[in-house]
């Protein structure tokens, strides 16, 4: 079953991070994600712009276009993984995993309904 | 406490900072009693966290405890005696918390910030005391860091933050809610002052511009803060939009000898395309709003050449239609040169010396003007003349990598003009 982990955390705090903090936490998730492809598991991985660069759609009629985000929250979703487990207990063994590479906010994990992996080069 | 316990500490204390000074100015209504609040609080904050865990809201949590530590203090100062170290109560505050956090989540945190910055773009002080009272209040940079960011002693820093700080109190920080118009005005104003931290790092060359690097990242921190406050204005977005696409060409600017590297003679390679992405992405909203105004005018001239592979893909006459736009909004001769060099590109250099001509008077004494007149010279086969402009400029250089640069074009003006005998009996 494909999970979806969907990152979750304080914006202003990581974007606190000094440059060296970033690129440390980056290398540490690169480690799980590694063993992850190691094992044909992991599918995209997408860390997002900021918030402050996010537009919504409302889809009233007409349809409404609003700067920023969707949702006005402490933590914001800031990136996710789509990753491949046999069943909850290991999507959340993954979480952990990447939890403890990257501490603070929270991930939600979600079973995918529909993939489609389309045809995107990185 | 491990170093990771004390590095995050140390993010979330950065990161929280504006908003909960802010929120115990608006309470004390007096910047020393805030700052000092804070400052208890982030002590307790590092006693307190590695043990008890982080906050879910850090911000609720220093202000909730600042304040307390405050009140305690006026207290302690009232009865003459000392109360009992309550540090309990502090790190159990449960309820509360949550009580606090929900009040923030109103609109107070959003104009409690803007004033904490906006008291710092006060009329009276220059331009040099308001960004060192920004990074000293706002960032919490310490008065060390400043002084090293700004090339002075550290004494010296102290008393122009103290002096300024002074100067603030004077004036009376304004504590009610800005209306409409005040709160636009206040924009406009914390805006600039971003702009200004941002230059000071930017303009630095040679040694000095790895040291005051922080500057531009903390100005984009800022900037960043800014838009997430007022999501929809569209000049906060050409802002953002601007500072992060100059900031985009920071690791090409320099050679390794220190010295400047002119925007045409860049690798590209070297641009932060992570930064340019997001630049443009703000660019693409604020256009929406068709509210253009001259951050948003600077941030698509930056966009047009972050967007070129090569300079000869620059789109020069967009950017001379952008600069003109610029120009009618903010008259300068300034923004007339730099319509001049991108007019150069597109109808050749006689037009283009044509139009700074009549700028001589007013920019007499400005090192670029002299540069890019000696360039059109040069370029229009005028040796002698572009000779005495290019003398001029070094003359009027700020910085020996702009001296630097000028010399280059000397160099190449001397050997274009050796008899063609002597060059090739070489």
């Amino acid at each position: 079953m494909l999970y979806a982990i969907l990152c979750y955390h304080d914006e202003d705090f990581v974007g606190s991070w000094s440059k060296e903090q970033d690129a440390a936490v980056m290398e540490k998730l690169a480690v799980v994600q590694e063993k992850l492809a190691g094992q044909d598991r992991l599918g995209p991985v997408a860390r997002l712009l900021p918030t402050t660069a996010a537009i919504t759609l409302r889809k009233d009629d007409p349809p409404l276009v609003l700067d920023g985000p969707y949702a006005e929250t402490k933590e914001q979703l800031l990136g996710f993984y789509l990753v491949d487990c046999g069943n909850l207990d290991e999507a959340l063994e993954v979480a952990r995993d990447l939890g403890a590479a990257n501490p603070g906010g929270a991930y939600e994990i979600r079973p995918v309904g529909m993939f489609a992996p389309g045809g995107l080069k990185p | 406490m491990s170093e990771t316990d004390a590095a995050w500490i140390d993010a979330a204390l950065t990161s929280a900072r504006p908003q909960a000074v802010g929120a115990l100015l608006r309470y004390f209504r007096n910047l020393d009693t805030a700052e000092e609040a804070f400052q208890n609080a982030s002590l307790r904050a590092l006693k307190s966290w590695p043990q008890n865990g982080p906050p879910r809201d850090p911000p609720a949590w220093l202000i909730m405890v600042g304040r307390n530590a405050a009140l305690d203090e006026v207290r302690r100062n009232r009865r003459q005696e000392p109360l009992p170290e309550d540090d309990h109560a502090i790190s159990d505050l449960g309820n509360a918390e949550e009580e606090i956090a929900e009040r923030l989540d109103g609109s107070h945190y959003r104009d409690d910030i803007l004033r904490l910055l906006f008291i710092c773009c006060h009329p009276d002080l220059p331009p040099t005391q308001q960004i060192a009272l920004a990074l000293r209040i706002v960032s919490g940079l310490t008065v060390k860091q400043i002084a090293r960011a700004f090339l002075v002693g550290e004494a010296a820093m102290e008393q122009r933050i103290t002096r300024a700080k002074a100067r603030v109190g004077k004036a009376g920080v304004p504590f009610e809610a800005p209306g409409a118009v005040e709160r636009s005005e206040r924009l406009g104003a914390v805006a600039a002052m971003i702009y200004l931290i941002f230059n000071e790092g930017y303009s630095a060359s040679g040694e000095t511009a790895e040291i005051r690097k922080p500057l531009c990242e903390e100005a984009i921190r800022l900037a960043r803060l800014l838009l997430r406050l007022f999501p929809s204005e569209p000049e906060i977005m050409g802002l953002t939009a601007l500072l992060l696409l100059q900031h985009a060409r920071a690791q090409a600017r320099f050679g390794a000898d220190g010295g400047l590297i002119l925007l045409e003679d860049q690798d590209r390679s070297l641009w932060n395309r992570k930064l340019i992405a997001e630049g443009l992405a703000l660019i693409d909203k604020a256009m929406r709003h068709h509210a253009s105004r001259p951050y948003q005018i600077q941030a698509a001239i930056a966009a047009l050449h972050s967007g070129a592979e090569s300079p000869d893909q620059t789109d020069w006459k967009q950017i001379a239609l952008l600069y003109g736009a610029l120009e009618v909004m903010q008259p300068s001769p300034v923004v007339t040169l730099n319509r001049a060099v991108a007019v150069s590109k597109v109808e050749g250099p006689a037009v283009a010396l044509a139009m700074i001509e009549p700028l001589a008077p007013r920019l007499a004494g400005y090192f670029h003007f002299f540069g890019v007149r000696g360039a059109f010279l040069m370029q229009l086969g005028r040796n002698e003349e572009a000779r005495t402009a290019f003398d001029r400029a070094i003359a009027l250089a700020n910085t020996s990598a702009e001296a630097a640069h000028i010399r280059m074009h000397l160099d190449r003006l001397m050997r274009d003009s050796e008899p063609r005998g002597r060059r090739a009996g070489r």
